[in-house]
């Protein structure tokens, strides 16, 4: 589990979070959702200690991140999957070496190892036959995968994921949606995502938070936020007439 | 204050480019892909300039002793001491400011730019030792550059002198070996060694902590070249002065 108490972050001025407090449970897909500059990418970025904050706690399975030793912060990191918005695939190795670049660095595991564990990975995602391509020669839905692969291939506790649904046809993303719960559940892990695709709160939001203006507006699930009645959420989440729409049969059915 | 904190940077960068060392077996890849690189990628073009430009200084030595006191040797001795005292460690090195400290600063920017810095970060890799450490050990080759340009620069005047009927293949091999000083070669490679620091560093400093997208890519790859370059030329005239002042 990992717990966030009272966290603040500025850059100078700019106060970007101001005091969330939430928890992020373990087999659980929990997406932050908020508007463009609502502290998104700032709060997840603080969870993996990229930046420092300056107020509150981030604790992982009971750790204080900040209390942490630097040995203990690279050993939770190891702990650790991040998929990145770009994918952030090393451009310099084609894709069976992206995947098995983690257990080159974390584990004393045998070529022969490697690429069996980088292979099985690498089908889990449905990425069969495009081991030895660059990861310019992939398409996006394609490095998207490749990205989740190298991320769940050190059997990690934590899975981090931003926006991995950005610049996705509609029916890719619903795949990598699907496949990032598939991979929760198998793995038990605390899967945490940023999103603003509605399409992914609906079909895997199992705990919601949603941030704005640097401040948690609200908390729930994908069939609590058919219910809200908070502004701030109802007019972001069904700002689409299709989502009103949809809004409006599933009160209606469930009334 | 800008340039007190960006000196302050580069210092802890050199400090972290020494903590918590990657994998040998990794690293040790990495060594020899900036070998290629950096090294051997460099060879043609220091060889095709040291070359050449050893042949322009023989000619213009030539060109410019008119008095007939002067001896014919003289073009020899003045090539060979131009050629290793400073073309071949000081010019080259800024040629390879702008050849090997771009592309340094490039690649590292782009993995910037593009979260992979981020990404080596986040699976708790030392980023700075993972990416600079490899440069500076395939820079510690960069000596057996330099001798190649001053080889080839030598030979280059003797090709022009002799080809170019400036002078005779027997006074130009006298004046190469007329007094010769060996610490004259021992201080070319400690400025070769300090110069070879400057290149994999600097460079790096400003690719590592650029921002921005890929139009800051290209200015922090001017901004290296020109930042190189002057600390190249400042710490050729402190070691000048301190070695042969």
């Amino acid at each position: 589990m990992i717990e966030v108490k009272d966290l603040h972050k500025s850059f100078g001025d700019a106060h970007i979070l101001k005091g969330i407090s939430t928890t992020f449970e373990k087999g659980k897909t929990n997406l932050v959702i908020g508007q463009s500059g609502s502290g998104k990418t700032v709060f997840l970025k603080c969870l993996l200690g990229l930046f420092e904050y300056e107020q509150g706690s981030i604790s992982y399975d009971g750790k204080v991140f900040k209390n942490l030793t630097r040995d203990e912060k690279t050993d939770l990191r190891s702990d650790i999957g991040m998929v990145f918005q770009g994918s952030a695939l090393f451009d310099s190795m084609n894709i069976l070496e992206n995947v098995m670049f983690p257990l080159r660095m974390f584990t004393k595991l045998s070529e022969d190892e490697m690429k069996d564990r980088a292979d099985f990975v690498l089908k889990r995602v449905n990425l069969d036959g495009a081991h030895y391509k660059m990861p310019s020669e992939a398409s996006g839905g394609m490095q998207k995968r490749v990205a989740i692969a190298r991320a769940i291939v050190n059997n990690p506790k934590y899975l981090f994921c931003d926006e991995p649904n950005s610049g996705l046809d509609p029916k890719t993303a619903i795949v990598i949606d699907n496949l990032i719960q598939e991979i929760t559940d198998e793995y038990e892990m605390v899967t945490v995502i940023n999103s603003h695709d509605m399409n992914s709160v609906m079909e895997i939001g199992e705990k919601i938070v949603f941030l704005k203006n640097g401040l948690k507006e609200w908390e729930g699930s994908k069939e609590t936020i058919f219910k809200t009645d908070n502004e701030a959420v109802t007019g972001f989440v069904y700002s689409s007439e299709l989502f009103k729409k949809v809004r409006k049969m599933y009160l209606e059915e469930n009334q | 204050m800008k340039y007190l904190h960006n000196i302050g940077t580069y210092f802890i960068m050199i400090k972290d480019m020494f903590r918590k060392p990657t994998k040998w077996s990794v690293m040790k890849t990495l060594i020899f892909k900036d070998i290629d690189d950096l090294v051997i990628g460099s060879l043609g073009i220091v060889a095709f300039i040291a070359f050449f430009v050893g042949g322009v200084v023989a000619i213009q030595t030539s060109l410019n002793i008119n008095n007939p006191l002067i001896p014919k040797y003289l073009v020899g001795f003045a090539t060979r001491q131009s050629i290793i005292l400073e073309f071949a460690p000081t010019f080259i090195s800024i040629i390879m400011a702008g050849k090997v400290g771009s592309f340094i600063t490039s690649s590292i920017g782009t993995m910037r730019v593009t979260e992979q810095i981020d990404a080596l970060e986040v699976m708790g890799i030392n980023p700075i030792n993972y990416l600079v450490f490899p440069k500076f050990i395939s820079l510690l080759l960069y000596p057996f550059l330099i001798s190649i340009a001053m080889f080839l620069g030598v030979l280059g005047g003797l090709v022009a002198c002799v080809y170019g009927g400036y002078g005779t293949l027997e006074d130009y091999i006298q004046g190469v070996q007329t007094d010769l000083i060996v610490f004259h070669i021992i201080y070319a490679f400690i400025k070769t060694m300090v110069f070879a620091f400057i290149l994999a560093t600097i460079p790096s400093f400003y690719g590592y902590f650029m921002k921005g997208g890929a139009l800051e890519v290209g200015k922090a790859s001017t901004t290296s070249f020109v930042w190189t370059s002057v600390v190249i030329i400042i710490l050729n005239f402190l070691l000048t002065s301190l070695l042969l002042g």
